[in-house]
């Protein structure tokens, strides 16, 4: 097929969905089509073919199935706040928004859940249930605006996740458009639904097997005590050697991050956080549980820390101090945005035990380039993310930035860890998923695929480089090849 | 050609004997490769004869499931029992599948994986389950509400395709999204989609004290005790109830961490709990904190009860329990979690157990679960539906045809006949 049959096969999809769907749910102008250009990573950017801002999930279906119909693929959004392109619309194809779809149907805390639409906003779960003494524990640094539909297609993490896991242990059920128009429920209520495990499969799919239009979340009881201490090291060495001795001392902090020098300088310029002064690194952890063990676990963390190096030690005495630790630590991303004018969140994952190693070579690599990068991490699950500084307006500049970038991820694959922790593959790291699985592996994967969408109509282009064949069918290019091109312009976050 | 015909020079392959059936079913051969790369070559020599072929471990849970429609070779596991890599600062271990789950513990020292072996002292010699079987069959017990079920524990896996692909799912880092979590889809696929062998898990510390609470409670105090555990912030590792026909019923609460901190949540527990006991409350110090120390779900080894697994949203577990004793059930499992295993003598008439079954498979449906039968006497069995409605089965369907067009593994074994 070559472009312009999309086209046309666009405006067929928009005439035979006007008759089925109300007028506002259906953005045509192009310079409000623009506005859905890109997601949370603004260097890729494709104005959609055609958005349908949904009102229902029955709309959503209702779309799906058009686009089965006419063969025009189709993408799922939530908040656009996705670092890897996952989001990135097809130029004919369909955006599916979900950000109407916000109804947080039931929280039950007899039963410890909650059942909700996919545009709901990932703290809003969490605020819901409060007041009857729960929360959604997955919490991505994003969740005041991401959305538990992004969350499911991410299997998004956050700092706390350490402890209480990733988005797939908190999802028990979910409701599904498939690439055929059909919805499907994944999953019971209750954990062990019989047959093979969809929903698992699912989360983490980064929108390619289809739509979630509705998902019922384990919630977990807020602990009885929650204490916060920030540690002040000369080096990321010492901070990491602090990290895996605490792991190592059979402690399971509910959170424990690492920033070091030149993420420190960012965060202190842009919100004052009052790190420890002349900190080469920080470690901040959290623990939480029963008063009584979290005390003693506090005092093991402080002996820890002291034991490796640590000069300057405090631990939060209330809700207002724990949050003045976690704003450094929180503001990162966007702070090191005063440091410098562009930058790529990198975001790898090595072995706890690699951490100094896999450091200390980001440092030789970063300066034998002559590229800063600012290092803002998971410690206690080993997930890195650096952020590769540059100025676009340099010579040059951005293509050493990504350079830089890529070593990483080579650095995290011979360390035996993972391209991707939690921001996903999308459109961004389609490229190295064969550094780090085989053909065979990938065909593999594909199957699933296959299994769901065999016309890869759903948010195709994304995850994988090479899309497996399925069946005897013919292979669908989809303008892919706009997705595997980050295009023109700077990877500006 | 004979089956050993077609198989020979692939790996080892001997005649199987008599007891060596699949939940009646007559296997020609017994293979045992000892490498990935073996267990490839001789899946691709059955794809080429069109051989059917069943994965077992130890064969401690080789019946449950369906019988398959038809077994050529029994694909034993067991040369492949090593321990590849067990990362201490890493908490994790990566291991063949045919490890024996009891030596496997032993060898991670102040580490654990958190399963508990359900089929303990079974299989052959006695040996409990495999790493393998225990994926396959998603096998998960009591503290499953501390650390999450077998599925969160793999993070990756070594497979081979009915066609004789090799493929790697996942790897050995516990933070990872890149691509598709196929360790999830294939952990509890009763070896219908691919021979798995070797696993990633991730591994817990073994907490420095463990203590269990034991309260019996008078079945009409189960639904305000049982809520009133869960509710609480004592971080239980464990919420467990046991119910007998004859109106007896416990609950059992674990406790992990440090000595002091253990003691005094289990007292406090304890103390609580006396609002709804019929007798005294113990607190227990478990020294090896690695039994599950549940009442077994069937005692002489020979015994082959009809095996149930139900499941509820939690507070639907009082009745889904008062369900099943009132079926003359023998009931266990994890109320914290919302699945349940129950059982029936084996020597109970198939139209009872297929009774207690439906009325199991309504409650559990309205309540958001499911019943699945897991396993019974081979009377009973080909009377009983094993699985009841599985939403999503059309898609299932689809996943067994892409990875297993020609239903060469275990075929009809699984839902829907798969
Ligand atoms: C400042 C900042 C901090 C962040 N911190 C974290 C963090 O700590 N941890 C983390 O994991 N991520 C983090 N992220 C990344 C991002 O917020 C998460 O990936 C989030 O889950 C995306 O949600 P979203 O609603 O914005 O999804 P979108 O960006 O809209 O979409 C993401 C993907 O999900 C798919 N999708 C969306 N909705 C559905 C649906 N209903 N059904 C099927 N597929 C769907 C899309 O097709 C796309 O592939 C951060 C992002 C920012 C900007």
């Amino acid at each position: 097929m070559t472009r312009t049959d999309h086209g046309s096969t666009t405006s067929a999809l928009l005439e035979d969905l006007r008759g089925s769907l109300p007028p506002h749910t259906l953005v045509t102008d192009p310079s409000e089509r623009d506005t859905y250009a890109c997601d949370g990573l603004a260097a890729y950017r494709v104005r959609p073919g055609l958005v349908v801002l949904v009102d229902t999930a029955e709309q959503v279906a209702t779309t799906v199935q058009a686009c089965a119909r006419h063969r025009v693929p189709f993408v799922a959004r939530g908040s656009g706040t996705g670092l890897s392109g996952g989001a990135l619309p097809h130029a004919d194809g369909v955006l599916i928004v979900t950000s109407r779809l916000r109804t947080l149907h039931e929280v039950r805390a007899e039963d410890q859940r909650a059942v909700v639409d996919p545009g709901v906003i990932n703290l809003e779960v969490s605020k819901a249930a409060n007041p009857l003494g729960y929360y959604f524990a997955p919490d991505p640094s994003s969740q005041q605006i991401c959305s538990i539909g992004g969350n499911v297609a991410e299997n998004s993490g956050g700092a706390h996740c350490l402890k209480y896991g990733f988005t797939a242990g908190h999802v028990l059920s979910l409701d599904v458009v498939t690439p055929d128009g059909e919805t499907v429920t994944l999953g019971t209520e209750a954990p062990d639904a019989p047959g093979y495990d969809l929903l698992g499969a699912f989360v983490g799919s980064e929108g390619t097997l289809g739509v979630a239009t509705r998902a019922t979340l384990r919630l977990t009881r807020l602990p009885e005590e929650v204490r916060t201490c920030l540690a002040g090291f000369a080096s990321t060495d010492e901070a990491g050697g602090a990290t895996s001795a605490i792991i190592a001392d059979g402690i399971v902090p509910a959170a424990i991050e690492i920033m070091d020098a030149l993420a420190i300088e960012a965060a202190e310029e842009a919100v004052s956080c009052g790190y420890p002064e002349g900190a080469g690194a920080v470690l901040v952890v959290e623990l939480d549980g029963p008063a009584v063990e979290v005390a003693q676990e506090l005092e093991r963390v402080q002996r820890i820390c002291a034991d490796h190096g640590c000069f300057e030690f405090r631990a939060a005495e209330d809700a207002a101090e724990r949050a003045e630790i976690w704003k450094g630590r929180k503001s990162a991303f966007a702070a090191v945005g005063r440091i410098s004018p562009d930058y790529i969140v990198q975001d790898g994952v090595v072995p706890r035990t690699s951490l100094p190693e896999v450091l200390r070579e980001m440092g030789r690599i970063s300066r034998e380039r002559g590229v800063r990068v600012a290092n803002v991490f998971h410690a206690g699950d080993g997930n890195l993310h650096p952020l590769v500084l540059f100025d676009a307006s340099e010579d040059g500049a951005t293509e050493r930035a990504e350079e830089v970038s890529g070593m990483i991820l080579d650095l995290c694959i011979e360390h035996g860890g993972s391209i991707t922790g939690e921001h996903g593959v999308g459109a961004d790291k389609a490229r190295y998923m064969p550094r780090m699985f085989s053909d065979e592996d990938l065909d593999t994967m594909q199957l699933v695929r296959c299994a769901f969408d065999p016309e890869h109509l759903a948010n195709p282009g994304k995850i994988y480089p090479t899309p497996r064949m399925c069946g005897e069918r013919p292979r669908l290019v989809h303008s892919a090849d706009e997705a595997a091109d980050p295009g023109a312009g700077a990877l500006v976050f | 050609m004979s089956v050993e015909g077609a198989l020979s020079g692939v790996c080892a392959v001997r005649p199987a004997e008599v007891q060596e059936d699949v939940d009646g079913v007559r296997p020609e051969v017994v293979a045992r490769p000892v490498s990935t790369q073996e267990t490839s070559a001789l899946m691709r020599a059955c794809s080429t004869h069109g051989l059917r072929v069943v994965v077992r471990g130890h064969g401690s849970k080789l019946a449950w499931g369906a019988p398959p429609e038809r077994v050529d070779v029994v694909l034993e596991t067991t040369g492949m029992d090593g321990l590849v890599e067990h990362s201490r600062g890493d908490l994790i271990a990566t291991a063949g599948a045919g490890m024996p789950l009891a030596r496997l513990q032993q060898q991670l020292g102040p580490h654990q994986l958190v399963v508990d072996d359900l089929a303990s002292g079974r299989g052959r010699d006695g040996q409990g389950s495999t790493l393998g079987g225990a994926i396959a069959t998603n096998l998960s017990g009591a503290r499953r509400l501390w650390a999450g079920p077998l599925r969160d524990l793999v993070i990756g896996m070594r497979v081979v395709l009915a066609d004789g692909t090799v493929a790697k799912a996942g790897g050995k880092v516990v933070k990872n999204v890149a691509g598709y979590d196929l360790a999830k889809l294939l952990t509890g696929s009763y070896g219908t989609l691919a021979v798995i062998t070797e696993a990633t898990v991730r591994l817990h510390p073994v907490p420095e004290a463990t203590r269990w609470v034991r309260a019996p409670i008078p079945p009409s105090g189960l639904a305000p005790a049982l809520r009133h555990v869960i509710d609480s912030q004592l971080v239980p590792h464990a919420v467990e109830v046991h119910a007998t026909p004859a109106g007896e019923a416990s609950v059992g609460v674990c406790f992990g961490g440090t000595a002091d901190g253990t003691r005094a949540r289990a007292d406090t527990l304890a103390a609580e709990l006396q609002e709804w006991a019929g007798g005294t409350v113990e607190v227990e110090t478990v020294e090896d904190a690695e039994t599950d120390d549940r009442p077994a779900p069937t005692s002489p080894l020979t015994d082959r009860p009809t095996l149930v697994r139900t499941t509820s949203r939690l507070s639907g577990i009082p009745e889904l329990v008062a369900v099943a004793t009132g079926h003359g059930m023998t009931v266990t499992g994890s109320a914290g979690v919302g699945v349940l295993r129950a059982t029936l003598p084996e020597d109970t008439a198939a139209q009872a157990v297929a009774e207690a079954v439906q009325a199991l498979r309504e409650t559990s449906a309205r309540l958001g679960g499911s019943t699945v039968v897991l396993d019974a006497p081979p009377s009973v069995k080909p009377r009983l539906d094993l699985w009841g409605p599985v939403p999503g089965l059309a898609l299932m369907r689809r996943v067994k045809a892409e990875f297993d067009p020609g239903r060469l593994l275990a075929p009809g074994r699984f839902v829907g006949g798969l």
